[in-house]
């Protein structure tokens, strides 16, 4: 008989086989150099297009926006050094830098910048698509923007990732961007989607070198593996911890927490025209029923983040002085006894002959929302209401508002996606409702002053109309707010200089230094 | 045709026909299973592409406009249909790139992740259950057993944290995570072999004590043949028409059930892109991912009913009765 192969033998020879492909097809170099600074998160990168996975590349400081804001939340000149409006605000005007460079040695021209912003123009889901563009012109050495009406916040909005500008060879010929070829500091030299992209500092940038001359950025999707890259020095810079992980990482030497809150608000979207929670006494009620301390404390592990009103006061411009939202069954109870409702069988109230009961919706793509959607389920059951919570598709509330079933959902809203707020809370509180704002509510002092805003004016007249629209929606709560977040990053101690940006435009690694 | 040969073309011929169907069936089914989860896939769509952040109707309408997803259900998978037998399979609906391109990497991952690991098991396991088989009943034995139980009982999510923990954090030898090179292969490799090698000793060591018990074996004995050569050429040959099948079905198990540790490691592999599909109503991404798993097993069925061929070529019964 013919002795076989032995069967161990070749199968180690496949796996031998198998492990130099993975060696062959690796591009990112396993244990990071000295100079490299290592980043994490979870953030994955699936395309290409600025529209869609962008913010990634003008974090990593790749890419580049005309304008850009800084550390405050204040407009800063990026691609553009200034720009201008006319008298009556429909035409914009911005200068472009001098001598920028894009990297592959093609200079920055008014043309590269009008091609780069009518495609983001053209994705819907670019808040630049909200602006009655009506034509974008290059103008010497400037590009203008002509509007149907008047937008103050044309500036803001050019700060948004999906405008940053790409050069024309980034393009293939269906409009597609096949490479990222911005003007940034840092320019990509491996890329691998959607986990991993490497970047050096480019020799093109106009500006001066940065101290920090290689940079990695690997996605990493379970908060438990970044916690750990984190305290065993696998990476200087580790976004999206979750308590477990911040907790590991407060107790392991050479890593520091930094962190800043949010511009998102986890709030509770109310129909406003619903037969219960039309009245606005209910509304109150229902915030009045949640202890949003101890839901805060247990859910996001810091009491601090428990809403005590619609915006965090990271936002100053938007966090007047107002009462706080806080926990007070007794008068909850006694808001709901006035409008009508009273004890019912099983401890639900009634009114009618019919149960005070409520759906609310939520989904799963941020784990704490169906977790917070139970303990508002527990609390608003200690004043008498029934909840039913439905975990679902997010798709299910723009539904819901659509055809008018929706009673409540739980949300979390971003009120910063573009460096000024307005435009957040312009659409959020919009007369005709939005899909993940009001919901058949307005009222007429929020629309002026909204309005009175958008057109501009003195910084004092601006100041009250925005505590106009606060209080205003404070005390009537088409949005009931319960809890803010915080953003958070382990940073090594190799690294000096690292600052939370809330708005999240940039990493500001060209301010990063390395630890003497 | 010699009768061997008549038999391998009997299998391949038998198994591309069940590759046909298998391929029809899992796209069909997995394109109604998508039409009938709940929620607007346009929606879904779009949160993927740009963040739910940035999806409104307005923009959930623009995707359905774009993607055709207003069109009639038969005429979206009579498309996909078409272009399949072209060998189309056409461009995620999420990130635009060619499906083949996408699946094509992450099959890659998966591959290597799956045969490193059933290397690691096959290594352990068939080593463990031939020193096992050698005294039934005997201290390697007791020690084999107790190494099949703990090893199952342990979930791949806490071995591989244990090993990251260890391995990783204490001692620094290799990559808490990462994709690409042979040192971040190990840790998710060591993860899923283990797990797999209890059982694989098992049954070694079942079908070499059964094999060992034969009447060839104690032939083989008898006419003087050395202890190495009975092993070799009776024992362990005989063993693998038992254990190769076995290992064919653990192959398949690996490269569907390892989800969670690609995750944990962030190793991209088809159960990460499987996850991603789902969740963002990626229909094409979807399709071809199932495809292509349902595809692998009749491959890798294919390859075990080869191996087993060869390695039994006695007749089998039809011939035997010619």
């Amino acid at each position: 008989m013919r002795s076989p192969l032995p069967l161990p033998t070749a199968v180690a020879v496949v796996a031998a086989l198998l492990t130099l492909s993975a060696c062959g097809s690796g591009s990112r170099d396993g244990a990071a150099a000295e100079d490299t600074l290592r980043i994490a998160g979870p953030f994955e990168v699936h395309s290409l297009e600025p529209a869609a996975d962008g913010e990634v590349f003008t974090r990593l400081q790749v890419s580049e926006t005309l304008v850009t804001s800084d550390i405050e939340g204040e407009l800063a000149p990026g691609l553009a050094t200034e720009w201008s409006s006319s008298a009556d605000g429909t035409e914009w005007s911005f200068e472009l830098v001098e001598d920028a460079t894009f990297h592959d040695g093609s200079a920055l021209t008014p043309d590269a910048v009008v091609e780069a912003v009518e495609r983001a123009a053209a994705v819907e889901a670019s808040p630049l698509a909200e602006v009655p563009i009506e034509q974008i012109e290059a103008d010497g050495s400037s590009v203008t923007f002509r509007l149907s009406r008047p937008d103050l916040t044309l500036p803001a909005v050019l700060t948004h990732y999906s405008t940053a500008v790409l050069a024309p060879a980034a393009y293939d010929a269906d409009g597609h961007v096949t490479e990222v070829i911005g003007t940034g500091p840092y320019e990509v030299t491996e890329l691998e989607l959607p986990a991993s992209i490497s970047t050096t500092a480019s020799p093109e940038w106009r500006g001066e070198q940065p101290a920090v001359a290689k940079v990695s950025f690997q996605a990493v999707g379970r908060p438990e593996s970044r916690a750990l890259m984190a305290v065993s020095d696998q990476a200087d810079v580790v976004f999206g911890l979750e308590p477990a992980g911040r907790e590991q990482v407060e107790g392991a030497d050479g890593v520091r927490m930094e962190s800043s809150l949010q511009p998102r608000t986890i709030l509770m979207k109310v129909n406003a025209d619903h037969p219960i929670l039309g009245d606005e006494r209910v509304r109150r009620a229902l915030s009045l029923a949640l202890d949003r301390e101890s839901m805060a404390d247990a859910v996001l592990r810091e009491e601090e983040l428990a809403a005590t009103q619609l915006l965090p006061p990271s936002l100053t411009a938007w966090h007047p002085d107002l009462e706080p939202l806080t926990q007070d069954q007794d008068t909850a109870r006694d808001l709901l006894r006035e409008a009508g409702w009273s004890e019912g069988s099983g401890g639900v109230l009634e009114r009618d002959g019919k149960p005070l009961a409520l759906t609310l919706i939520t989904y799963p793509d941020r784990p704490e929302l169906p977790a917070l959607a139970t303990a508002i389920q527990a609390a608003l059951a200690q004043v008498g209401v029934r909840l039913e919570v439905e975990v679902t598709n997010s798709s299910e509330i723009p539904a819901g508002q659509a055809d008018g079933t929706l009673e409540l959902a739980l949300i979390a809203k971003h009120f910063a996606l573009v460096s000024d707020p307005l435009v957040d809370i312009a659409a959020v509180f919009a007369p005709e409702g939005n899909d993940w704002g009001v919901m058949n509510w307005h009222d007429d002092r929020v629309t002026r002053a909204i309005d009175a805003l958008l057109a501009g004016g003195s910084e004092s007249a601006a100041a009250k109309n925005r505590e106009t629209i606060v209080r205003t929606a404070h005390e009537e709560l088409p949005l009931i707010p319960v809890a803010w977040y915080r953003m958070n990053a382990a940073v090594s101690d190799r690294v000096e200089g690292f600052v939370m940006d809330p708005l999240e435009t940039t990493w500001r690694l060209t301010d990063l230094q390395w630890a003497s | 045709m010699t009768p061997r040969g008549a038999a391998y073309a009997g299998v391949l011929a038998r198994r591309a026909a069940q590759g046909v169907g298998v391929a029809g069936l899992v796209s069909v089914l997995c394109f109604l299973i998508v039409h009938r989860l709940p929620g607007d896939a346009a929606y879904r769509i779009a949160a993927g592409r740009y963040g739910y952040d940035l999806v409104d109707e307005e923009a959930a309408a623009s995707v359905r406009a774009e993607l055709g997803l207003d069109r009639p259900a038969w005429q979206q998978l009579g498309d996909w249909v078409l272009d399949l037998v072209q060998l189309d399979l056409g461009r995620s609906l999420v990130t635009s790139r060619p499906v083949a391109e996408e699946v094509g990497y992450y099959l890659v991952g998966t591959l290597q992740l799956a045969a490193v690991a059933l290397v690691l098991a096959f290594v352990l396991g068939a080593g463990m259950g031939v020193a096992a088989a050698r005294r039934p009943g005997g201290l390697v034995d007791r020690l084999a057993t107790g190494w099949v139980a703990s090893v199952r009982a342990v979930p791949p999510f806490l071995l591989g944290l244990m090993l990251v923990v260890v391995f990783s954090a204490q001692l620094g030898l290799l990559p808490a995570v990462g994709h690409g090179d042979a040192a971040s292969l190990v840790l998710p490799a060591l993860t899923l072999g283990p797990g797999l090698s209890g059982l694989v000793a098992r049954i070694t060591r079942d079908a070499v004590v059964e094999v060992r018990a034969s009447e060839y074996v104690q032939f083989a004995h008898t006419k003087g043949l050395a202890e190495r050569w009975v092993v070799l050429r009776h024992v362990v040959r005989n063993a693998a028409v038992v254990l190769v099948p076995y290992l064919g079905v653990q192959a398949v198990i690996l490269i569907e059930g390892v989800v969670v540790v690609e995750s944990l490691f962030a190793w991209q592999g088809l159960g990460h892109a499987l996850v991603h599909a789902v969740f963002w109503r990626d229909v094409p991404v979807l399709q071809a991912t199932a495809l292509v798993l349902a595809l692998l097993i009749v491959v890798v069925n294919t390859a075990v009913d080869v191996l087993v061929l060869w390695l039994d070529p006695r007749p089998r019964r039809l011939e035997a009765t010619r």
